[in-house]
């Protein structure tokens, strides 16, 4: 189904209500939404609400054979779903523009930075390693999918335990939860992205746009950092923007 | 990669260049007769060819079509002997897909599409032969194709790969650099302006040093636009030459 079109009352109003520098939620320029993460009853679910845009992650891993390439690293795979129930734009068959974007700067983010040990996730170099694999599904979207997908995955990670692996010789068995305590994943940092809308050609900037914003924006900017103060990952997207605002 | 080393004590590079020099840049306009524009670029070992059909009516849905503004459809594609691997899929993976949005998003910001509306300009590039820098090569030859085929554009864009290997920048990565794990930015630039049309960066890199790199990548890409230049006078000289016979 398509989107309803704005207005072009509306753009006006939005437009003009951010050259004033107020914003439709009374928030200011750089003021976040209310973040609220709660987990499921398993290990590595987690519901991550950003306002009113409502993300939810699962993380669950198997055992595989590796990569040719890199035999004794573990494989980590990132699916981000756009499910209509977030949006009736969204369509049930994917591969639109947005869900490609989102995904690869979400691959770009958590896999790029190394913010897994891969390494650690080798049982038998070159036959087998877990793969772990974070399935972010969109419950509701008013903006913003990327921070609280960003935000839902790397919770999600760091809740997750995996069940614990013997070897004895050739063999490998994998213990139950029951049998022995699930261990958690070893994360060197947790990178957190950050948008940034710009209008007007780069004259007004907002962090965390809700969903009205998104449509009149002119371009985006994705930032990705750490703790450390390392940036992770830079995207933009959009217009053009002049090299002060950094 | 341990015993690769990215940068010598005396500072050079795996290919014998300095940190800030740029490879060979070789470049040809005019390439395919029937096409609108086209161009081929090499740089240093990465060869890519770029074919623009348009301004055309839109094809496919009507719907789509912007009563102000042209429509900019970029596809890219690698051919399957480009890489060290033969590639299964050249194209409908994410990462072509992503590349053509990026390309889109950076053909949009500079080509006057205000002049055109209700209409469809196609761009299609090709990687003959991958050497890191996919996405620069791509828009330098794709700003070559556009000029040739005669569609106004604000200024040249050129785009440049730039890494950061023990405290310098590294100007023009190539693939054996990108890949042993160096953070690396890819920036397209519009020269004269100063204007970013893309920046995108991977791998984890200190907040200090973002702006040394991005004055790297600026610099590097204002090296670029002067060749580029070069090529699209020689080119005019040389059809101007023809035209007179």
């Amino acid at each position: 189904m398509k989107d309803t079109p704005l207005s072009n009352c509306e753009r006006d109003f939005l437009l003009k209500a951010i050259e004033e520098k107020k914003r439709l939620d009374g928030r200011q320029t750089y003021d976040y939404r209310k973040i609220k993460i709660t987990f499921g009853t398993d290990y590595g679910c987690c519901f991550v609400d950003l306002g009113q845009t409502r993300v939810m992650a699962q993380v669950s891993c198997e055992l595989v054979a590796p990569k040719e390439s890199r035999p004794n690293e573990g494989i980590m795979f990132f699916n981000l779903e756009l499910s209509p129930m977030a949006s009736p734009a969204f369509e049930q068959g994917r591969q639109s523009e947005l869900s490609v974007k989102l995904n690869r700067q979400l691959e770009r983010c958590l896999r790029n930075s190394k913010c897994i040990d891969t390494e650690s996730l080798c049982v038998v170099s070159g036959e087998k390693v877990w793969q772990i694999r974070v399935d972010v599904h969109t419950l509701n979207n008013d903006g913003n999918l990327m921070d609280a997908a960003s935000i839902a995955a790397i919770s999600a990670l760091c809740h997750f335990r995996r069940p614990d692996v013997g070897i004895q010789g050739e063999s490998v068995t994998v213990y139950s939860p029951e049998e022995r305590d699930p261990i958690p994943l070893s994360i060197y940092h947790m990178p957190i992205s950050v948008s940034f809308a710009f209008f007007q050609q780069g004259t007004y900037l907002l962090v965390d746009p809700c969903e009205r914003e998104e449509r009149v924006m002119d371009g985006l900017l994705m930032i990705a950092m750490n703790k450390h103060r390392e940036i992770c990952s830079i995207q933009s997207s959009g217009g053009i923007m002049l090299l002060k605002e950094q | 990669m341990a015993g690769l080393e990215l940068l010598t004590d005396q500072g050079y590079r795996l290919d014998g260049r300095k940190a800030t020099e740029l490879r060979k840049v070789q470049a040809r306009m005019g390439v395919f007769a029937q096409a609108d524009g086209s161009a081929y670029l090499e740089q240093g070992n990465t060869k890519a060819l770029a074919v623009i059909y348009g301004p055309h009516e839109m094809r496919g849905s009507r719907s789509r079509a912007l009563h102000d503004r042209a429509v900019i459809n970029c596809q890219y594609s690698m051919a399957t002997f480009s890489t060290a691997e033969r590639k299964r899929r050249p194209h409908g993976d994410r990462k072509s897909t992503e590349m053509s949005l990026h390309l889109k998003q950076t053909f949009e910001a500079a080509v006057m599409t205000q002049l055109f509306p209700r209409s469809q300009i196609d761009i299609y590039v090709k990687i003959l032969q991958s050497d890191g820098g996919n996405y620069s090569v791509c828009v330098n030859a794709a700003t070559l194709a556009v000029i040739d085929a005669g569609i106004p554009m604000r200024d040249y864009v050129c785009a440049c790969t730039v890494g950061f290997v023990d405290e310098t920048p590294l100007a023009d990565l190539c693939y054996a650099e990108e890949s042993g794990g160096v953070s690396s930015l890819a920036l397209a630039l519009l020269p004269r302006g100063g204007q970013i049309a893309l920046v995108q960066m991977d791998a984890r890199l200190h907040q200090d040093h973002l702006e040394t790199l991005i004055e790297a990548a600026m610099t590097a890409c204002k090296g670029v636009s002067k060749v580029l230049d070069e090529v699209v006078r020689q080119h005019l000289q040389e059809a101007s030459v023809l035209s007179r016979e």
